[in-house]
């Protein structure tokens, strides 16, 4: 009944997911809904783009194909050529400099990344001892969790610039930032998942006169671990996404962050550099997603079944 | 309808030459069942038994047509089985109660009605009605959660009987309850049955519980799923607690085990069999899906 | 330990929630279980009070409470930092956004729970973009639909507040019991009949529960977008400008105005919930 309850509340969305279909399958659709957005994307501007001309060009040069239709969304602003998207990875990243946007983005994405990383890490750790102490205190769970979760209807966005000035606009404001957006998920699923045990097995454990620890250590952490990583998956983005927005205000220059600022500013003669920052932004959320899952597959090999991760 | 035990007439369901087997990538992994036979009278309540895997659920959804069989053919009243589907011919009964949370026990009841188009006063004295019949008058407006398994299982029955359907499927009814409200819900059924008149083919992992309730025990074997026996119920109605205690039903009780055994079945103490009954539905559902 | 467990907090629930098994003591029992925070939240204002009296310094980054709720009164209508009129604004921000991506998220939600090759496609390219920060692309809703267009920010918010509703209502459409399903096909209903009676009613929960992330994620979207630039007179402005200004009470009070704000929004979605399907609270156990 306890399973029934929890999937017809809706809480599918924090329970441990589950594969559905083949993994060849999978790539294979995704694959082809980019071929399809790239072919809906091109295919506009075919109809009502501007005149198209040769990739990079400089506006005086010949016209390709003078599109039937004029539509403003589609123009070269609002929506580039995929290829000059793609080539502009190849230019210099600012006039004159000898790194191109490639090199330029990914040190960025690096440096961000690493800002996240730390605010995933610290947010990860508050969220599993938060959740360590709130399956073991019905007083302190009552005390603290309306906050833990009133704190994330709040938007969070909003504090950013606070806790720049707070921590001196340097990176400990970013990665108190990313550890922010990061605690959440795994608190809540934590304590879920630290709760998801057997009642059967706890009570084996009772007659055994096993220690609380003993519990904790043998028993609730490893039943824990899907509910855990589904919760770091979505702490990965959200650490990314507040490693990006704490930059902004915190004027850290070398992040991805600072690189979207940069490059809007300079959309109405480049548009194609801020959807590469996008795009990159985009990348980085994924690989560190695909590092989690990787690292999930790795620890949860063999279940279920198993008790020990 | 006819009243119950009428063996002279025709049958209501017959079964010729049923196969199902179950396949993965064309390649045939399970024979589910094999050249079964069976007629079922009108009025007649019939039980399937044996062990996990016989296919007696298989068999019980091939007759409602919730699965087709590789071969062979159903009629019921005349007419193939998805006829009589789309007719209505058939109530359903799982092992699960499968109530609505959204709906009041009064409104799990009218479900059916709806669908068949009656009108809103049609249905709710007919769903009054048939809550009086199970004994839940009082709970019309409580919702399935709030009352206990053996009650929900009522509303179910309930629900099946509703519109009043030719035959009523029972696929382990009470395979989740205890011994003592299973018990309690065989003379609730038999008292509905002797009430309504209506066809029941039961399916169960219960000996006693088979051999209580049916006019006619269907006693199957496993791998693959075949009639191995059909022993006919003469113990008198209505039946009560002193059937269960009369030389005639442990004599009964005695040749159906028997006739599991010759089978090859290693049926374990009837009753308490709570999970076997999934295997049975998921190599179905692994037919379907 | 079932029984001691108590409420399991969801993502989006409201948890600190006793299981109250009947009816009886359910008005002693809510104060019990209310309390702690009550404390909580008194001993968290009184403490920055009489810290903001101890220390003089600390109450330049962090204000006294009381001072704050002075920076609201004094800022709520006129001035430079009108905060009313800038969280109106944001506010009918979020909302449109919300609308926006709630109906878009439900006609593809519908959609995909029709056609399996939908569903193929749309639930990992959901599950793809859980994974892309989509805030990214905010100075890029800008440039498109113009900087002072409330409707660029709106659409910011539409497009967080997609995703979520449109994967869990395809959930809560598709995800429905298997026994359900039978019993509709042994009544030989139709797949119309079916929508209507099992799946939607199967997949309001799931709805109620990404509309509750989806009332946060609206404002989240509305003030990202204002942060990459656009009219003055919102919050997201106010709180950047009022910190740059060093008007530290100021900034404070708007983002307690977006704190209550987002709460308020999110409590009259928690309410609606209990409305429309009461069965769903009573089932997760905090009746």
């Amino acid at each position: 009944m306890a399973t029934a309850t929890a999937t017809r509340g809706g809480l599918a969305a924090a329970a441990p997911e589950r594969a559905t279909g083949g993994r060849r399958r999978r790539v294979l659709s995704a694959v082809l809904v980019f071929v399809a957005v790239l072919v809906v994307w091109e295919g506009l501007k075919f109809l009502g783009g501007t005149p198209w001309r040769a990739p990079l060009a400089e506006p005086g040069s010949p016209i390709l194909w003078n599109p039937p239709f004029r539509w403003a969304f589609v123009n070269d602003l609002n929506l580039p050529h995929v290829w000059n998207i793609g080539l502009t990875f190849l230019q210099p990243w600012q006039r004159g400099a000898d790194r191109n946007v490639a090199q330029f983005l990914f040190d960025a994405a690096l440096f961000t990344w690493r800002e996240a990383a730390l605010g995933f890490v610290v947010g990860a750790t508050v969220g599993l001892v938060l959740a360590t102490i709130f399956v073991h205190s019905r007083l302190l769970e009552r005390a603290f969790v309306p906050y833990v979760v009133a704190s994330q209807t709040i938007p969070i966005i909003a504090l950013a610039p606070m806790i720049t000035y707070a921590f001196g606009g340097n990176i400990a404001s970013v990665v108190v930032i990313a550890t922010y957006l990061t605690f959440f998920p795994v608190t809540i699923a934590m304590i879920r998942g630290l709760r998801s045990l057997d009642p059967r097995a706890l009570e084996l454990t009772r007659s055994y006169a096993a220690s609380r620890w003993q519990v904790y250590r043998k028993l609730r952490l490893p039943a824990s671990l899907p509910y855990l990583f589904t919760a770091l998956k979505i702490a990965a983005t959200a650490s990314v996404v507040g490693a990006i927005i704490g930059e902004g205000p915190g004027g850290i220059a070398n992040g991805l962050g600072r690189v979207i600022i940069t490059y809007n500013q300079y959309y109405i003669t480049e548009p194609e550099k801020l959807w590469a920052a996008i795009i990159a932004s985009g990348i980085l959320g994924v690989v560190f997603y695909l590092i989690v899952r990787a690292v999930e597959v790795a620890a949860l090999r063999g279940r279920p079944g198993a008790a020990e991760g | 309808m006819t009243a119950p035990n009428s063996a002279a007439a025709g049958p209501v369901v017959r079964v010729a030459g049923v196969d199902k087997t179950f396949s993965r990538g064309g390649r045939v992994v399970t024979k589910a069942l094999e050249a079964i036979d069976l007629d079922v009278v009108r009025g007649e309540f019939i039980s399937l038994i044996g062990p996990s895997g016989c296919g007696k659920s298989t068999l019980l959804r091939i007759v409602g047509d919730l699965t087709s069989p590789s071969a062979g053919t159903v009629t019921v009243n005349g007419k193939p089985a998805e006829r009589a589907r789309r007719d209505r011919d058939y109530g359903m009964v799982f092992q699960a109660p499968v109530l609505f949370d959204w709906r009041t026990v009064e409104d799990n009841v009218k479900l059916p009605l709806e669908i068949l188009g009656w009108n809103a006063a049609r249905r709710t004295a007919r769903a009054r009605e048939m809550l009086d019949l199970v004994e839940l008058g009082e709970f019309v407006k409580h919702h399935p959660y709030q009352l206990s398994g053996g009650m929900q299982q009522r509303v179910a029955i309930a629900r099946a009987l509703a519109f009043e359907p030719a035959i009523l499927l029972m696929d382990e009814p009470f395979g989740a309850l205890d011994e003592m409200t299973r018990e309690r819900m065989n003379d609730e059924v038999l008292r509905i049955w002797e009430q309504t008149g209506t066809t029941v083919i039961f399916v169960t992992h219960s000996i006693p519980e088979a051999v209580y309730l049916s006019s006619r025990v269907v006693v199957m074997s496993a791998r693959p799923g075949r009639i191995t026996k059909i022993v006919d119920v003469d113990l008198p109605r209505p039946r009560s607690e002193d059937t269960r205690e009369s030389r005639r039903y442990f004599e009964l009780v005695t040749e159906v085990r028997e006739a599991l055994r010759s089978g090859g079945a290693d049926l374990d103490d009837a009753g308490t069999m709570a999970g076997t009954g999934s295997i049975d539905r998921a190599m179905a559902e692994g037919a379907v899906g | 330990m079932s029984a001691s467990a108590g409420p399991l907090p969801q993502t989006a629930g409201v948890p600190g929630r006793g299981r109250t098994a009947g009816q009886a003591g359910r008005g002693a029992r809510s104060l019990g279980t209310y309390l702690p925070a009550i404390l909580v939240f008194v001993g968290v204002i009184v403490g920055l009070e009489l810290l903001g009296n101890l220390l003089k310094l600390q109450t330049f980054i962090l204000p006294k409470p009381s001072a704050v709720l002075a920076a609201l009164g004094a800022n709520w209508s006129t001035g430079r930092f009108a905060l009313l009129p800038s969280a109106l604004n944001t506010l009918q921000e979020a909302l449109l956004g919300l609308v926006i991506g709630t109906v878009v998220g439900l006609v593809v939600a519908f959609a995909s729970a029709r056609w399996a090759s939908a569903r193929g496609i749309l639930l990992p390219l959901a599950v793809a973009a859980n994974a892309v920060p989509i805030i990214a692309f905010a100075p890029l809703l800008n440039n498109w639909f113009g900087l002072l267009n409330p409707l660029s920010k709106a659409l910011m918010a539409a497009v967080l507040v997609f995703f979520p509703i449109m994967a869990n209502v395809t959930r809560g459409l598709v995800q429905v019991e298997p026994a359900s399903l039978e019993l509709m096909r042994s009544y030989a209903a139709s797949e119309w009949t079916i929508l209507r009676k099992v799946r939607i009613p199967n997949a309001l929960p799931y709805f109620f529960t990404a509309l509750k992330v989806a009332t946060t994620l609206s404002l989240i979207g509305a003030i990202v977008g204002e942060y990459f630039g656009g009219s003055a007179t919102v919050l997201g402005r106010m709180i950047v400008q009022s910190a740059s200004a060093l008007k530290f009470d100021v900034t404070w009070a708007a983002i307690l105005l977006g704190a209550v704000t987002g709460i308020v929004f999110y409590l009259l979605v928690a309410l609606a919930e209990r409305v429309v399907i009461p069965w769903a609270a009573a089932l997760r156990g905090d009746t």
